[in-house]
């Protein structure tokens, strides 16, 4: 479905100097910084898959996401989305896929939500039926029905999102790009959104792309991520392999009788103690988490206790570190 | 064409929930060109002519690039705007969405308040037109028809190619409106009084004199050679819109591989 082979971008930023002597040599001769925004980066990716592209600022996520919606020319290197070539004939391309940027609205802003999918309706020379048919799915799963009457200004960040997503998907594209589809919005929302991504690409086996800095949106959706730093693609693989190979600690929380000693146990690091609450960090590449559960229980009377892992984040900040992000 | 008036009615629908400030701009787009005009008619009554041409063929003119004008930013606004599209990233909406370009940013913007100065053009022209000393004939009425049409494509033609500017860069785009706003104030008058260089810059090369004193010529008889091309001349205008379109599709071809 999805295949880039090393593809790589540099842009030409011009460098300002300070001052106005500066600006008038700007004037005359312009200096320019070379910036390198993609070293050669490949993958593919298949049909309905639900993928999460990761990285920080300004690490390339949108110059890829840009180059695979056409807007913008690689230097270098091959890429086939569905059999074309995305800056190759961009109208044909255009129409098999939906783009959301979280920042930016594609609505108009002043009319009625049914207005606006009305016109996308003309622009992607959708036939009645088929619109009728995709609209209401869109209207029923996202629930924008009570909505569909205010104009775009009046609506609430969720709301919004909802019906950026809907006008995305509205022309039933094969690809979705949703760059930070959850930015700003309250919890509840966001579970709205995961949830509906979830169902279409289910139900229309859409191949979702999705960019986030919610690392919660990523557990929620991806099976497989891609992390890319300075240009390059660091990791691509599933959550659960890079859990197993970058998780290398649990936490361990411990509530239990009025203990007034401390704790001895072999190969933790103590966190904090307190007379009914411990919590304690295991390597568990030294220590097994059973046997350090066992040796609680001779030294402390328990209540209850609680394993977790190590949160997402850190094991990406992790990643960064290792990959001297 | 149907998805263009769709996207007019999208934008007046918008347009129409500020009413209020709707009415104002336009009672204020009303009178700025008709002061303009109110002290051009001062002129007159005091020098009674201007180089040979009497105030009501000045005022066909007057009228005729002023309607033009009126039209073309009316409805190239998007062209006219066209920096804040590139600056706030709708651009990038526009490629992304199957239609093309041009059709995109001419359906980002109508400025509905223009309609105002297209009726204080009609005014104008229509004012000339009923005291010009001219013997009608209806090619002489077709001329003035092409005039109009020939002066929207030249203003617009410019928005496009000023529009295309804002691929190389986003500073500095006053500079445009010597051209647009210039080329307006200088063609109220007749082309011939001003300087020769000038003249042909602005007959050839963005051909302003076509819709100006060249069919101008033929309205009042004036010609000498072959009459039916100062007719037609108007619609050299046309011609301005090819490289001026060339000039953007090569522009955004400079932004999908700069990106910027």
């Amino acid at each position: 479905m999805i295949e880039l082979e090393g593809i790589s971008k540099t842009y030409r930023i011009p460098v300002r100097s300070k001052g106005v002597g500066g600006a008038i040599k700007a004037l005359f001769k312009r200096e320019y910084e070379v910036v390198q925004a993609l070293k050669g980066i490949s993958f593919k990716i298949n049909p309905g898959e639900i993928v999460g592209y990761i990285g920080p600022n300004g690490a390339g996520k949108s110059t890829t996401i840009k180059i695979m919606s056409g807007i913008l020319v690689p230097d270098d290197g091959k890429c086939q989305i569905g059999g074309q070539v995305p800056w190759q004939d961009r109208k044909a391309y255009v129409g098999k896929i939906g783009v959301v940027f979280g920042q930016r609205s594609q609505l108009w802003w002043d009319v009625p939500v049914m207005d606006s999918f009305e016109l996308l309706k003309e622009i992607y020379d959708m036939t009645n039926a088929q619109y009728e048919r995709s609209f209401n799915e869109l209207c029923d799963a996202l629930e924008l029905r009570s909505f569909l009457d205010h104009p775009v200004r009046q609506l609430s960040l969720g709301q919004r999102m909802r019906c950026e997503i809907a006008a995305a998907l509205l022309h039933e594209p094969e690809i979705l790009f949703l760059d930070e589809p959850t930015i700003g919005l309250d919890a509840v929302s966001k579970i709205a959104v995961r949830q509906f991504i979830r169902h279409i690409n289910a139900k229309r086996g859409v191949t979702v792309i999705l960019t986030t800095h919610d690392m919660s949106d990523i557990e929620a959706l991806a099976s497989r991520i891609m992390m890319i730093g300075k240009g390059e693609i660091l990791y691509d693989g599933s959550l659960e392999s890079l859990k197993r190979t970058y998780i290398k600690s649990k936490t361990i929380t411990v509530d239990h009788h009025d203990y007034k000693g401390e704790v001895q146990i072999e190969g933790v690091t103590l966190i904090s103690q307190g007379r009914e609450r411990t919590i304690l960090k295991v390597d568990t590449s030294e220590r097994s988490i059973a046997h350090v559960v066992s040796d609680l229980t001779d030294q402390l009377s328990l209540k209850d206790v609680t394993i977790e892992n190590e949160a997402i984040e850190d094991i990406v900040i992790r990643l960064y570190q290792d990959h001297q992000i | 064409m149907r998805i263009y008036f769709k996207y007019i009615q999208v934008l007046f629908r918008s347009e129409m929930v500020y009413k209020k400030s709707f009415i104002l701009l336009c009672i204020g787009q009303f009178f700025v060109p008709f002061s303009i005009f109110f002290a051009m008619f001062l002129l007159f009554d005091q020098f009674g002519n201007l180089e040979g041409w009497d105030f009501y063929e000045v005022a066909l003119l007057f009228g005729v690039i002023h309607l033009s004008f009126a039209i073309s930013e009316m409805f190239f606004r998007g062209f006219d705007g066209f920096s804040t599209l590139v600056v706030n990233g709708e651009f990038d909406r526009i490629l992304v969405r199957p239609r093309s370009t041009v059709l995109q940013v001419l359906g980002s913007k109508i400025d509905f308040t223009r309609i105002a100065r297209i009726l204080q053009g009609l005014f104008v022209l229509s004012l000339a037109l009923t005291h010009i000393e001219i013997q009608w004939t209806f090619l002489k009425g077709m001329t003035v028809f092409f005039m109009i049409i020939g002066g929207i494509a030249i203003m617009s033609g410019l928005f496009i190619i000023f529009a295309s500017m804002c691929f190389w860069t986003v500073q500095g785009l006053e500079i445009a409106n010597i051209f647009t706003d210039g080329g307006r104030e200088m063609t109220q008058y007749p082309l011939t009084i001003y300087a020769k260089g000038f003249r042909i810059f602005f007959t050839l090369i963005i051909p302003f004199g076509m819709v100006n004193y060249v069919p101008m010529q033929f309205l009042m008889d004036q010609t000498h050679q072959v009459s039916i091309i100062y007719a037609f001349a108007p619609l050299y205008g046309l011609l301005f819109l090819i490289p001026s379109l060339m000039i953007w599709r090569f522009g955004v071809l400079r932004y999908k591989s700069t990106g910027s």
